[in-house]
């Protein structure tokens, strides 16, 4: 294999998989490290910096971050970084004066955002401090979109989403509230310089099987949770079937627990392994005695005396291959079971019935924008996508991403640059040495097992609908689960010309990550490890030769606790800890280098 | 010296030996030796040497005198027996211990100060006895922790860090251990942990006194130009004689050997080591061959490492003094206290 080109941004980012599986790139073992050291409203700064809404984030991320952590690699459970996002945010001082200045003139360019939710409103945090002037329009007479209407109270108290939502309203948008957008052609007409769309995917996908239409009972998920978010629905019948097992229908099932339900149900037509539902959104519901029910796939709804009694069943069986693929599945029978309402929650679909379709904005086969993944543009010049509506539902943390991609093409095309001609990431790499055996983070292993966070009882939950299931993690909590952290960050970096072999590093490894051998190609050089690397997503990093022997350094990245004894134990300094930062541009970067074009890369602040 | 304690999390796929145990599980206390000590990495050998073998730490004892070699016992095997006794005294205290249980394994682990200048008569006499233990010397040509002074090991014309080359004859522990009948003799690199380890398992499996002298730099009194014990010198004029693959009763015989290169040595247990020559014209069941190559080589600057010498004829101390097999500690009382008739039997065969 070749030297590991490690001035490469992506190597050392990689090796932080908490923040490269983030699609914000949140730096979560620096916000971490900020927790333990009781720097909560840093820590709150380092999240708004990339994902800009760590209160609402540290309750209801997707949390990409925590299937990726090396932990759940090294022991069996990750750290439990989103909760300690909220840790920062709950503990936080008054930050507002840390926030994007505003300038006092606007730069005289006006853009329009189409939708309050997620995707707009970090668009206007982008561009509000470069002195856009900012429209948002919103169909309802709230803000928030999908996390104020599809997200239950108990999940996310609505006085956590107006704090950091206003945030960014209070740098001075212009919020149009109870002002849907039925033609996209009239907006266009008035003149703005750059249009953005972040209508979420609003269209919840019905279910078309016999009976369907014939009562008042059956509900669309995330219409009916939208409902119960306004108060126009206040109850529904003691035996509620949930159709379809996401994230939506755990939200349908609880929300129907604090309605009146008493037997709730939510019918899986697949085996569990196959659910769309998040694990803990699963045991969450679990936890309130919520029955999950497999292998019954819908066929038909049942009547008697015109009233909904039940839904019918097939009872299906599967054949799972070695790889876990599953197939389509055989019938072996079907069943009755009794419900008084039905809530629909299989799935959702953009909608766009606004867009005239001759204004030069394509639609694929589904009736989806043709949007570039890069610069979050659509085929018509000037109109931009972001969030649900540009690829289909994903989730909170992407719509952000997508938020800070489109600003930066907004403002580039405003300004009238190449919409490609992006900043790269940059890296800058510190040593963390501070004294003969003295690092500046803690590098000690921490064997603590990951805690749970609190719970309101069972009981006293279900008494009003906004009650926060949720505590968040007490002081003891979060002081222990901070340690948990492998600070990944801290990269292990080697400089081959100082290495005399003495094997000091191999030898105190505690997970076998470092050997030194012969090169060869990297098929052959992942079994010849002290500990074979079987991990083909985790790099190895790759030395140049050594002087005295012409072998080379080799460390699997995969287990890597980061404890820095490979540094410690290093007589001539070849091994080093140093903090990776990555440096990823934002909008006020892309401006600010527009005066200093030299400038690679984000801002480390 | 190490600040925080080798984590305790492993590899999840870390092997596990004939115990169930891990190479972890034979770890001993944290290094408080210079960070880049040779000696660290003998100790990481020892624990793979007696990890492979499925040694019980309890019937394994380690044994060693003053130094910065000495202090090895304690990195490796906590849950072992071990004495760390007066400086240079460790043959003498091992020669106690095995003389009261031979059942144990003995791995005594000096230095080139301990064994070669105050311990000398201690080295040499357990050589004498052919004495059942693994005798390892971490050779570093330096007193270490008096800083840097040349030890009886050093080389004529070997340059100390500071002050004027050493320009007395060293002692070779290798040519001494051949000339007293050592009964397996090796030499090694803690450099080199490939040919290391096989080597330490075939001394701990060897009945009789096996010694295994490891250049094991000093990274901070011996480890700059001119030294003839730095990394890169050993590197530099390393002379790979004879590898050495240890077999276990329980495996067969895999690989292929080259006939000529390949050397069967049946171990008094029923184990099989296979010595892999690299050097075809060499006997190492010859004691005057043995010399003549060391010297000849020695001579043209190469540090010869491998095994050098072996015998499995010859019998070790308890074999020849036709001690009981039972060890002391479980010898019925009367056996062990035949009382003052016996004594008086006995001092009569003497008069």
């Amino acid at each position: 294999m070749k030297p590991t080109d490690t001035s490469n941004p992506d190597y050392f980012h990689k090796v932080v998989d908490c923040q490269w599986g983030c699609p914000a790139h949140t730096d979560v073992p620096e916000y971490i490290r900020m927790i333990a050291q009781g720097r909560f409203s840093d820590a709150y700064m380092e999240n708004r910096k990339s994902n800009v809404f760590p209160g609402i984030l540290g309750r209801v991320c997707d949390r990409p971050c925590e299937p990726a952590c090396r932990r759940g690699r090294v022991e069996d459970k990750p750290v439990a970084i989103c909760r300690l996002k909220r840790v920062a945010a709950d503990n936080r001082d008054d930050i507002r004066d840390r926030l994007p200045k505003v300038p006092e003139k606007n730069n005289g360019k006006k853009v329009a955002l189409i939708g309050a939710g997620c995707a707009s409103l970090t668009v206007a945090n982008d561009l509000r401090p470069l002195g856009y002037d900012v429209t948002i329009f919103e169909a309802l007479d709230t803000t928030g979109g999908l996390m104020r209407t599809n997200i239950p109270q108990f999940r996310l108290p609505p006085d956590v989403l107006d704090e950091e939502i206003d945030y960014i309203l209070d740098m001075g948008v212009d919020l149009k509230l109870n002002h849907r957008i039925d033609s996209m052609k009239e907006l266009l007409d008035e003149g703005y310089d750059a249009v953005f769309v972040g209508t979420g995917a609003p269209k919840g996908k019905n279910l078309e099987i016999p009976g369907r239409y014939d009562s008042d009972r059956i509900h669309i998920g995330i219409e009916w949770l939208e409902s119960v978010a306004f108060e126009h629905v206040t109850e529904i019948g003691r035996n509620v079937l949930i159709i379809g097992v996401g994230n939506t229908a755990m939200d349908c099932c609880r929300t129907s627990l604090r309605l009146g339900a008493e037997n709730v149900k939510v019918m899986a037509r697949k085996p569990r392994g196959f659910f769309k539902a998040s694990e803990w959104e699963l045991e969450d519901a679990e936890e309130e005695n919520v029955e999950i029910i497999v292998n019954h796939s819908p066929k038909e709804f049942v009547y008697e005396d015109g009233k909904l009694v039940g839904m019918k069943f097939d009872l299906m069986e599967y054949n799972i291959d070695e790889q876990g693929g599953i197939d389509r599945g055989t019938s072996t029978g079907e069943v009755l079971i009794p419900c008084d309402d039905v809530v629909l929650a299989i799935g959702q679909d953009n909608a766009f019935p606004w867009i005239e379709r001759d204004l030069g904005i394509e639609f694929d086969k589904w009736e989806c924008p043709v949007v570039d993944e890069e610069t979050m543009m659509c085929t018509r010049e000037g109109v931009f996508f972001g969030g649900d509506s540009a690829f289909g539902p994903k989730n909170i943390i992407w719509a952000v991403e997508h938020g800070h991609q489109a600003a930066i093409s907004m403002h580039k095309y405003c300004q009238g640059e190449d919409l490609r001609d992006r900043l790269p990431d940059g890296l800058n790499l510190i040593s963390q040495k501070m004294g003969m055996h003295e690092w500046s983070y803690s590098n000690d292993y921490d064997v603590a097992s990951r805690r749970l966070v609190p719970h309101v009882g069972l009981k006293e939950r279900f008494q009003k609908l906004d009650i926060e299931v949720e505590l968040g993690f007490t002081a003891e909590q979060a002081a222990k689960e901070v340690e948990r952290c492998l600070n990944c960050d801290i990269q292990t970096v080697f400089t081959a010309k100082l290495c005399i072999e003495c094997d000091a590093c191999i030898d105190i490894c505690p997970v076998n990550c470092l050997t030194i051998t012969h090169n060869g190609e990297e098929d052959d050089l992942r079994t010849r490890l002290k500990a074979p690397a079987l991990n083909p997503d985790q790099a190895l990093y790759v030395s140049e030769d050594l002087p005295q022997t012409q072998r080379v350094m080799v460390k699997d990245e995969d287990l890597c606790v980061h404890c820095g004894l490979c540094a410690e134990r290093c007589p001539t300094g070849a091994w080093d800890m140093q903090k990776s930062r990555i440096l990823i541009p934002y909008a006020v970067d892309e401006a600010a280098s527009d005066q200093q074009p030299a400038a690679a890369g984000g801002s480390a602040k | 010296m190490t600040y925080i304690a080798k984590p305790k999390v492993a590899h999840p796929s870390l092997p596990r030996n004939e115990l169930g145990l891990t190479t972890r599980d034979y770890e001993g206390a944290v290094s408080t030796l210079c960070a880049g000590c040779g000696h660290d990495s003998v100790t990481a050998a020892l624990i793979q040497a007696v990890f492979e073998l499925d040694i019980e730490p309890h019937m394994l004892a380690k044994m060693s005198g003053i130094g910065c070699s000495s202090k090895t016992p304690a990195y490796f095997v906590s849950q072992a027996h071990g004495f760390n006794s007066v400086h240079g005294r460790m043959p003498s205290v091992t020669t106690g211990a095995n003389a009261a249980n031979r059942h144990m394994t003995y791995i005594g682990v000096s230095g080139d100060g301990d064994s070669l200048s105050i311990g000398a008569g201690q080295f040499v006499h357990a050589i004498r006895r052919n004495l059942n233990m693994c005798y390892i010397i971490e050779n570093n040509g330096v007193y270490g922790l008096t800083k840097g002074q040349f030890s009886a090991s050093a080389d004529i014309g070997s340059l100390p860090k500071k002050g004027l080359p050493n320009q007395q004859e060293p002692i070779d522990p290798v040519s001494t251990a051949l000339s007293l009948g050592a009964t397996y003799i090796a030499r090694s690199f803690s450099g080199d942990k490939e040919q290391l380890v096989p080597l330490i398992k075939g001394a701990i499996m060897h009945s009789g006194f096996a010694l295994v002298d490891v250049i094991s730099p000093c990274v901070t009194f011996n480890d700059h130009e001119g030294s003839t014990k730095s990394y890169s010198h050993t590197r530099e004029h390393y002379n790979h004689v004879i590898d050495v693959d240890y077999i276990q009763p329980s495996e067969e015989i895999k690989a292929s050997y080259k006939q000529g290169e390949a050397m069967p040595v049946h171990l008094h247990g029923g184990d099989t080591i296979i010595l892999r020559k690299l050097d075809r014209d060499y006997d190492p069941t010859s004691r005057a061959d043995a010399f003549k190559y060391l010297r000849d080589r020695f001579n043209a600057g190469e540090i010869t490492t491998g095994l050098l010498y072996v015998n499995e004829a010859r019998e070790e101390m308890h074999e020849l003094m036709q001690n009981t097999d039972t060890p002391l500690g479980q010898l019925p009382y009367e056996d062990l206290h035949p009382g003052s008739e016996e004594l008086q039997k006995l001092q009569g065969r003497y008069r």
